[in-house]
């Protein structure tokens, strides 16, 4: 079924992009998505990563790359929720929530205030996969590496935060400074995110090829290496739909890893009944 | 002479407004399997936060092994009365095990041969070796509180606090995780807190009963007159701060 992609991929260089682009940010979402399923921190994802528009807009209006303030306002961003986690746990429902909707106001606001805009903001919403440009494989490669070496380094000391953030704190571990680490990678890989399935789908590629992962391993090791190999397969199995149906091609991503989720999701409790 | 285990020397914590600890005394040597028993609500985990570092009193002083408590963590082994996991955490038993070897030092994936020589030991020893593979989430009760047990063990600490530690097993299996602290105690001081003080006197060197203050420090078995006052008296002092 997928002849014509497979073919028209020798063919058109934007598509080779796009495809190692989605490959590219399938490595991202199983390195630091594993980490955000098991500490079933979700929702502060989705804040960090909505209030990344910010930034964005911010950027667009002073002149300067929106990627660059993407990369600040998801930092910063994270760093906010983390603090706000930490320190007003109670609260941290509203708060999150207040972070998530404002920051895109910001960016809406001043993406209205600079002059001559016009459809850029669709993109940042719900990323453009087929414009992804050599430059941004570049940034993509390289914020990879950054990710992977950083979960490497620190891998015990995430899984020990992740696991049981006591015990973590009782052998003396860095809890809160290790826990907002975690959540600056996880800024990281929304920036990364962003190109191909825009801020808003972000939560679904973050999450949902490690939720599937889960189903199959027993190990957190395991878990990350797994749902980098489904992201790939997912990614390129959505770019093929997307590229024959002239479908959007994030949002064909997306639904294809949902629709995977969820046979896999009643494949595993058809299994456990067993 | 070394410094005793545990040294409490009057100390007094309140959170906000509320008393929960007052001139609390108390010294444990090396090598003494001690029981705190008292009603819930008597300050006993209070007392343990202290010894843990994660409280500082409101007045007195507190030192494990001659340091700060918060300077002796590493020496200390902590069993919690229930797991603060997640059940379905992608991870085996004896890489919980392991955890208990992290320090802030630990980077990358390995950890070292004698890392995993002394979690072999100690997985023997509390028999856990035989499920060690296995995914966490799939143990029972009591298989989870040897893990726990475990966790604590494989840091060699030369002081081990059990919260509660049969709370969620059932009383079979009770009388197995003590008959293991009592051969454990030979080697590492022991303080295990609990509000079944029939059943612990039993096993221990010594028991302490708090609520609120310490009423009484035996190593003989309490008498009714001693259990009376201790749980005779928080009913009045719940009622008086209710009102």
């Amino acid at each position: 079924m997928n002849e014509g992609f497979w073919t028209a991929l020798l063919a058109f260089p934007f598509l080779q992009r796009a495809l190692i682009a989605a490959w590219l940010a399938s490595i991202a979402c199983g390195a630091i998505g594993s980490f955000v399923v098991v500490k079933r921190i979700g929702f502060l994802a989705g804040g960090i990563a909505h209030a990344v528009l910010g930034g964005m807009g911010i950027a667009l209006y002073l002149g300067l790359d929106p990627m660059a303030g993407a990369l600040v306002a998801a930092v910063f961003s994270a760093l906010l929720v983390g603090w706000v986690t930490l320190t007003w746990r109670e609260y941290e429902d509203t708060l999150i929530s207040a972070i998530w909707a404002v920051g895109m106001a910001i960016g809406v606001l001043f993406i209205a205030l600079t002059p001559g805009y016009d459809k850029d903001l669709m993109s940042y919403l719900f990323g453009n996969v087929l414009l992804v440009g050599a430059r941004d494989l570049w940034r993509m490669a390289a914020l990879d590496l950054l990710l992977v070496a950083a979960v490497a380094l620190g891998y015990r000391q995430f899984v020990a935060v992740a696991f049981d953030e006591h015990f973590a704190a009782q052998r003396g571990l860095r809890v809160r400074l290790v826990y907002l680490g975690l959540l600056v990678l996880v800024a990281i890989t929304v920036v990364l995110l962003i190109q191909i399935v825009g801020l808003i789908l972000v939560i679904a590629l973050l999450t949902l090829p490690s939720a599937i992962a889960a189903h199959y391993t027993r190990r957190l090791g395991g878990m990350i290496l797994l749902s980098m190999g489904i992201g790939v397969t997912l990614a390129s199995i959505g770019l093929a739909v997307s590229f024959q149906r002239d479908w959007p091609g994030g949002a064909t991503i997306i639904i294809v890893t949902g629709l995977a989720y969820l046979m896999s999701t009643l494949l595993h409790v058809a299994r456990r009944r067993r | 002479m070394s410094a005793p285990v545990v040294e409490l020397d009057r100390v007094d914590f309140a959170y906000h407004d509320l008393r929960v600890l007052e001139n609390v005394s108390l010294r444990v040597e090396a090598g003494e399997f001690l029981a705190i028993v008292g009603p819930n609500a008597g300050g006993k985990t209070t007392l343990l936060r202290l010894l843990l570092g994660e409280l500082k009193p409101t007045r007195g002083r507190v030192r494990v092994l001659g340091r700060k408590p918060a300077e002796a963590r590493e020496l200390v082994g902590y069993v919690p009365q229930y797991p603060r996991f997640q059940r379905d955490f992608p991870i085996t038993v004896r890489q919980v095990v392991l955890m208990g070897r992290l320090t802030p030092r630990s980077l990358l994936f390995r950890y070292s041969r004698a890392d995993h020589r002394v979690a072999e030991r100690v997985m023997r020893r509390v028999e856990i070796a035989d499920i060690a593979e296995r995914p966490i989430g799939s143990l029972s009760g009591g298989q989870t509180q040897r893990v726990l047990l475990a966790r604590a063990l494989v840091g060699e600490p030369r002081l081990l606090v059990l919260d509660e530690p049969t709370a969620n097993i059932d009383q079979r299996r009770e009388s197995d995780i003590f008959d293991l602290l009592r051969e454990l105690n030979r080697e590492v001081t022991i303080i295990v807190v609990s509000h079944d003080i029939g059943f612990i006197s039993a096993y221990v060197d010594r028991v302490a009963c708090l609520n609120r203050t310490l009423l009484c420090h035996t190593t003989a078995e309490l008498d009714a007159e001693t259990i009376q006052r201790m749980y005779g008296a928080p009913v009045h002092h719940v009622e008086h701060v209710h009102e």
